[in-house]
């Protein structure tokens, strides 16, 4: 009976947030917007990338950092989607459409409620990743043949991971019960951080060394490592470009992320029942404040 | 545990503000001490001006906001440890917001919502259309919750707080800026819903006396947070004697607030309609005496005597016995 609940709670809000993501316009104007989208945003890296290379002399020669950073900002996506998406639900539901109190004083699941709202954008994300790759693959020549591809690798990393996205983005949306003027400022400012010190669109060597063990201790960090051997597979010039991790095997990769994965979701957890009780005591469940 | 639907225990809820430059926190205190008993099946209503402390109570009701001090149980349970339980027995509707995802139709806001109870979805959407008929609004239906009128998006929400039907149901202020005839279908229904079956509870916040007299079992009113006074309204109006309510409506007079000053005189309210000119002058007096003083104060302070009437004594008239002004002085006019 619970878990029905759970269920339904669950799949009602991945319902609820479809609508919100796809309902704001026709279908073939949400296509078009689903595939420009990240398409435009890959491109600036792109142009940039070139013009560095161009700057440096030569031209873009180096296709081992070309597949570095395309894959890693594809994928940086969900990081950013997710987080955003996950806290905006409660500064969205509470301030604009006014209808967060109702949600939170039905029996329904709040964790799970939230849980199902990410649903809508990882569905969203996912659509803006596989264009930016096909988009890479077919038209900026970058080397990822389908047989090179570790599907099983790929899914158990791409689970685990979009866990581990999900549970940061819970953590934030506890802490976005308190807050109202900071809820965007503050999922841009973690995922920046992520963005900077996982190794993203750079190697993390390239950073101060003071900056590492930070960079060792985020589960993106080997997120990022894992997606990369599984699409370009173990040793390639791509995956083993980032000369910090390159020393770890693919069990080691798999094996940290999933056991920082679980400490991160246990956190999170807790971070949510805090905030929810701050909320409740502070009576913010219904702010509104216009921001 | 308790047999009561409601139950209050030395309920406290302060609210701190923020430091700010040059100025210290302030502590506002929304409701104090507050002991209140609601059994199942009553229509219950808490009466008082803006800032009484009507909404913080219902939000600790409902589980929105923990209490600073004492205790709160509804449906048997404590607000505090409890408010997973209570909360498949409540249901909540606040007047004057429009709440509500724009983007879907009315059908599926409300459906969203039932499934959000585990309502079975073919009960759910059965109710939706009965309900959807009651507040007139079975025709929009299929529109777009962004397309509806306030007064619409109110009775959507009628609807969303109902088709659960639940045990308990705050109404916080429901029919606060609607129109006349929308605010009286809303209270023909809510009036209906609870004679319906006999463990169906309402708990209304109001500042309007019409409506609380009109609907309420039982009225607690309430000012600065806490409790005046809890009885019928048949009770709580024989609290002032019928002989000792005066109305006199007098034009011309600029202030009237040295009636107020006379001996003899109880309690005073003066509520002036700028666009008639008419000062509506409300008194409750101890000593019938009083009135020929009375009279001769307005006439000195220029005022033309209109009207002069006794009457039954109204809610308003309790309020003002009990808080010592009337509630239409803080208060919008009533619909």
């Amino acid at each position: 009976m619970a878990m029905r609940n759970l269920w339904r709670t669950f799949k009602n809000s991945a319902w609820l947030g479809w609508q919100m993501e796809s309902n704001w316009a026709d279908p073939y104007l949400f296509a078009i917007y689903s595939i420009v989208k990240p398409i435009a945003g890959t491109l600036i890296l792109v142009f940039m990338y070139i013009f560095l290379s161009y700057a440096g002399g030569g031209g873009p020669t180096n296709p081992s950092l070309f597949g570095y950073m395309y894959l890693g900002n594809a994928l940086f996506m969900y990081v950013a989607q997710v987080l955003f998406g996950v806290t905006w639900v409660i500064h969205d539901d509470r301030e604009h459409y006014q209808t967060l109190k109702y949600i939170y004083i039905s029996p329904a699941n709040f964790y799970v409620y939230i849980l199902g709202r990410s649903v809508s954008k990882i569905a969203v994300t996912t659509i803006g990743v596989i264009v930016t790759i096909i988009f890479g693959v077919t038209a900026l020549g970058i080397q990822m043949p389908l047989s090179n591809i570790s599907w099983p690798l790929m899914l158990l990393g791409m689970s685990i991971g979009l866990a581990c996205i999900i549970a940061f983005g819970l953590a934030l949306a506890g802490v976005s019960f308190l807050t109202a003027r900071h809820a965007g400022g503050m999922n841009e400012g973690i995922a920046g951080i992520f963005y900077l010190f996982c190794g993203a669109i750079f190697p993390i060597t390239v950073l101060p060394s003071w900056s590492w063990p930070l960079a060792s201790v985020l589960p993106i960090t080997y997120w990022l490592y894992v997606m990369r051997v599984a699409f370009f597979g173990l040793g390639s010039g791509v995956a083993s470009y980032d000369a910090m991790l390159a020393g770890y095997d693919i069990m080691q990769g798999l094996l940290i992320l999933t056991v920082s994965t679980l400490i991160f979701i246990a956190l999170s957890f807790v971070i949510f029942r805090f905030g929810d009780y701050m909320a409740r005591k502070k009576g913010l469940i219904d702010m509104t404040t216009g921001y | 545990m308790t047999s009561y639907a409601v139950e209050t225990r030395e309920l406290c809820r302060t609210f701190t503000s923020k430091e700010k430059r040059g100025e210290p926190k302030k502590v506002v205190n929304a409701l104090e001490n507050a002991n209140l008993t609601v059994k199942p099946g009553e229509l219950f209503g808490v009466l008082g001006p803006n800032g009484a402390g009507k909404t913080t109570l219902i939000k600790i009701l409902s589980t929105l906001l923990l209490p600073t001090k004492g205790e709160a149980f509804v449906h048997g349970h404590s607000v505090k440890t409890e408010s997973h339980k209570i909360r498949y027995h409540i249901n909540m509707v606040c007047g004057g917001e429009s709440s509500g995802y724009g983007l879907l139709t009315v059908r599926e806001n409300l459906w969203m919502f039932s499934q959000f109870y585990g309502i079975p979805s073919k009960l759910a959407k059965g109710r939706i259309d009965e309900l959807l008929g009651v507040m007139n609004l079975q025709d929009k239906g299929d529109a777009k919750v962004r397309t509806l009128s306030t007064g619409m998006r109110q009775k959507m929400n009628m609807v969303r707080g109902f088709m659960t039907d639940p045990a308990i149901i705050f109404l916080d202020e429901p029919t606060l800026g609607l129109d006349v005839t929308t605010s009286r279908q809303i209270r023909l229904f809510v009036k209906e819903w609870v004679k319906a079956e006999t463990d169906r509870t309402v708990l209304l916040t109001t500042h309007y006396m019409m409506e609380a007299d009109e609907l309420c079992d039982r009225i607690a009113i309430i000012d600065k947070g806490t409790v005046l006074a809890c009885d019928t309204p048949e009770n709580l109006k024989r609290r002032v004697k019928r002989e000792s309510v005066l109305r006199i409506e007098v034009t011309g007079m600029g202030d009237a607030k040295p009636v107020s000053g006379i001996k003899g005189i109880h309690a005073f309210n003066a509520i002036t309609d700028p666009a008639k000119g008419v000062t509506t002058i409300s008194l409750i007096l101890d000593e019938e005496s009083a009135i020929s003083d009375i009279l001769s104060a307005i006439t000195k302070g220029g005022g033309r005597i209109q009207a002069m009437q006794k009457t039954d004594p109204t809610l308003e008239d309790v309020f003002i016995t009990l808080v010592g002004r009337g509630l239409e002085n803080d208060n919008d006019n009533q619909p």
